[in-house]
């Protein structure tokens, strides 16, 4: 983002439901042409947050401004921002053509108007020859493309969109995520998109807010939030992770050395103190394995299993106290035999340490909320 | 092999639909092909009919004496219906929004007076309003009005006895028809700039329409024909189809005149069906 223009600020919202915070207060501005994803599992709070800037939900407290204007008491139709439904919810009596000119009609736009406009929606996701189709006759991939056309119609200032690629099935999916990330580039309008998908999140996303229990988690573009995971929950649900308490050994220029159950490892990081517990988190890609052992590297385990899965091989170590690493090689690479003793390095820069102290109050908090 | 299966299937079908089919055929069928050809006998000297084909009760009806009593009856069972929309609408969606076993429970209170018989009900409505029932009595020692307001044995009378006894004929069907809305709908409408009142005339009501047919039908086809209604509420003063009906049956003794008035509430709910099930679904009615 070079010119960060916040487009929607969310100022302390939250949200409770009979007595239940499915939102915790919290702050996050949306920047204009940006494509923004809520991500977490569900009710994390993403789609009452989504909800809450489209309107349908008022917040408990806190204030939602678009382009600066406080919107947070103005109706749905009052706020310039349109949202495609998970469920697609075109209207079933009426046409294609009348789906998309529904919010045209309502700005009482004049007839021809409103026709070059629709057509021009119609042709932008490719349903030129659909007008007259009724949704009942559709595709699901083809109910989508109607649902965008119908927002997209309206020029919003954000396009909100709800898991809209939820029903489709995965190669359609695949496809349909470039298309809207290929219009999002052209129309340069900012979009919100929730998703619990985090493949999607990352495919699409200019930037990830990662949710969870209400809270957010880590905001950050994809690559941060893939290589450098604030808690434990973000390295966990973002692509996989082998994550281990460990502790802290000693700590040098950035450089940290770790004591595992079973040998002392390397990793980056800082402002840990001495013999701190953390969790050491390391993608399996980045994992590899050595006959000899590595410098700083004492680590050493049991070749367990080779799982061939076309793209790469995912190699299982055993360490000696039962855990268990996930490795993917190369499918060409040369692979150790089953029931080897290796050694076990990789690159200290690539692995992170978290800080096991927040995540065990948020886990406190939420324990508590549950009781409650 | 294939054969013994059809004939066994055959006969299940025969045991499952036989007896309803023979018990409509026994006494919905043959009666109702019985009361069009009485419609078009001669009246008998003493009641009862003579076999002397002949279209005069046809004739008769098309009297205007007899056309406006007809006129008066449609015009009747309209207002039944549109009042019945009127107040079911707002109720209906009152019901749908609620949690499931308090509008259950709520549907019992409308259903439950209808244990009792009709005509206990509507004499317990002309305790309240006649000249010196509950609701006179009420006001005139409060003092509000001098004289007994004259409720009972009018046109009024009778519209509001119809209403009370068809009401929920039209709550049921709509509320099925309102809870069946999908919600993200009216989001969805409210999402594209359309006001409340924009959104209920552009996406509720046309969503709805099934309901409110299936209600407006089940209300206008037994208002049309109830008799026991204008002779509670209305006294000997209000003369509607049902009535004649009866009358020509029981007192006139003119069976072909009452059978030909029979035939034509039967022509007139086969009107409303066929248009029914052009333009909303027949399913809607159950």
């Amino acid at each position: 983002m070079e010119d960060k223009k916040p487009i929607i600020q969310l100022c302390g919202i939250s949200k409770t439901f009979d007595g239940t915070e499915v939102l915790s207060p919290m702050n996050l501005n949306v920047y204009e042409g940006e494509f923004l994803t809520l991500l977490g599992p569900s009710g994390c709070g993403k789609t009452t947050t989504l909800r809450i800037i489209a309107g349908f939900e008022t917040p408990t407290q806190g204030r939602v401004f678009l382009e600066g204007n406080d919107v947070t008491d103005l109706q749905p139709y009052r706020r310039n921002v349109n949202t495609v439904f998970q469920s697609y919810a075109l209207f079933p009596h009426m046409n294609v053509y009348d789906n998309v000119a529904f919010g045209l009609v309502e700005k009482r736009m004049k007839k021809p108007e409103i026709k070059e406009k629709v057509t021009a929606m119609l042709q932008m996701v490719q349903l030129g020859k659909m007008e007259n189709r009724k949704p009942s006759q559709l595709s699901g991939g083809q109910k989508q493309r109607v649902a965008i056309a119908r927002a997209l119609a309206n020029n919003p200032k954000v396009l909100l969109l709800d898991e809209p690629l939820g029903a489709l099935d995965l190669k359609l999916r695949k496809q349909m995520q470039l298309e809207l990330k290929a219009l999002q580039k052209n129309l340069g309008i900012t979009f919100i998109y929730v998703t619990h998908d985090q493949e999607e999140a990352l495919t699409m996303s200019d930037r990830i807010v990662v949710m969870k229990g209400g809270r957010l988690e880590q905001v950050g573009t994809p690559k941060e939030i893939y290589e450098h995971p604030a808690t434990k929950f973000v390295a966990d649900f973002i692509g996989e992770s082998n994550i281990f308490e460990s502790s802290v050994v000693s700590e040098e220029d950035g450089m940290l050395t770790l004591m595992m159950e079973n040998g002392h490892v390397k990793a980056t990081g800082k402002n840990f103190k001495t013999d701190e517990i953390v969790y050491l988190c390391v993608r399996p890609e980045n994992v590899f394995l050595s006959e000899t052992p590595v410098e700083g590297f004492t680590l050493k385990g049991f070749v367990k299993d080779h799982i061939y899965v076309g793209s790469n091989v995912k190699t299982v170590v055993e360490l000696p106290n039962g855990n268990l690493l996930r490795i993917n090689m190369h499918p060409m690479s040369k692979l150790a035999e089953t029931g080897s003793l290796v050694s076990i390095y990789w690159d200290p820069a690539k692995a992170v340490v978290i800080h096991t102290k927040e995540d065990s109050m948020y886990d406190a908090i939420e324990d508590a909320v549950l009781k409650d | 092999m294939k054969k013994i299966k059809n004939n066994k299937t055959r006969l299940s079908i025969l045991i499952m639909v036989g007896p309803t089919a023979l018990w409509l055929i026994l006494f919905l069928l043959i009666p109702m092909i019985y009361v069009v050809y009485i419609s078009f006998c001669t009246r008998g000297t003493f009641g009862g009919v003579e076999n002397v084909l002949t279209l005069d009760s046809y004739r008769k009806i098309f009297s205007s004496l007899y056309m406006s009593v007809t006129l008066k009856s449609l015009v009747m069972a309209f207002e039944t219906c549109a009042i019945c929309l009127v107040i079911a609408y707002p109720f209906a969606w009152f019901l749908s929004k609620l949690p499931k076993n308090v509008s259950s429970f709520l549907q019992l209170l409308i259903m439950l007076p209808f244990w009792v018989n009709g005509l206990l009900r509507l004499n317990g409505w002309s305790n309240i309003l006649r000249d010196s029932g509950l609701l006179n009595t009420v006001l005139i020692n409060l003092g509000i009005i001098s004289s007994p307001l004259k409720i009972m044995y009018t046109d009024g009378a009778v519209l509001l006895g119809m209403v009370y006894c068809f009401f929920p004929f039209m709550v049921l069907p709509l509320q099925t028809s309102i809870s069946k809305l999908d919600q993200s709908l009216i989001e969805a409408s409210m999402d594209l700039g359309a006001t409340k009142r924009r959104t209920f005339m552009r996406v509720v009501l046309p969503q709805t329409l099934p309901g409110i047919f299936a209600g407006t039908i089940q209300v206008f086809i037994p208002s049309l024909g109830a008799f026991f209604v204008a002779d509670v509420m209305g006294g000997g003063s209000s003369v509607y189809l049902g009535n004649i009906i009866q009358e020509q049956f029981l007192k006139a003794r003119n069976w072909p005149l009452g059978a030909a008035f029979s035939v034509l509430l039967i022509i007139f709910t086969l009107v409303v069906l066929k248009f029914y099930s052009k333009v909303g679904s027949l399913d809607d009615l159950a």
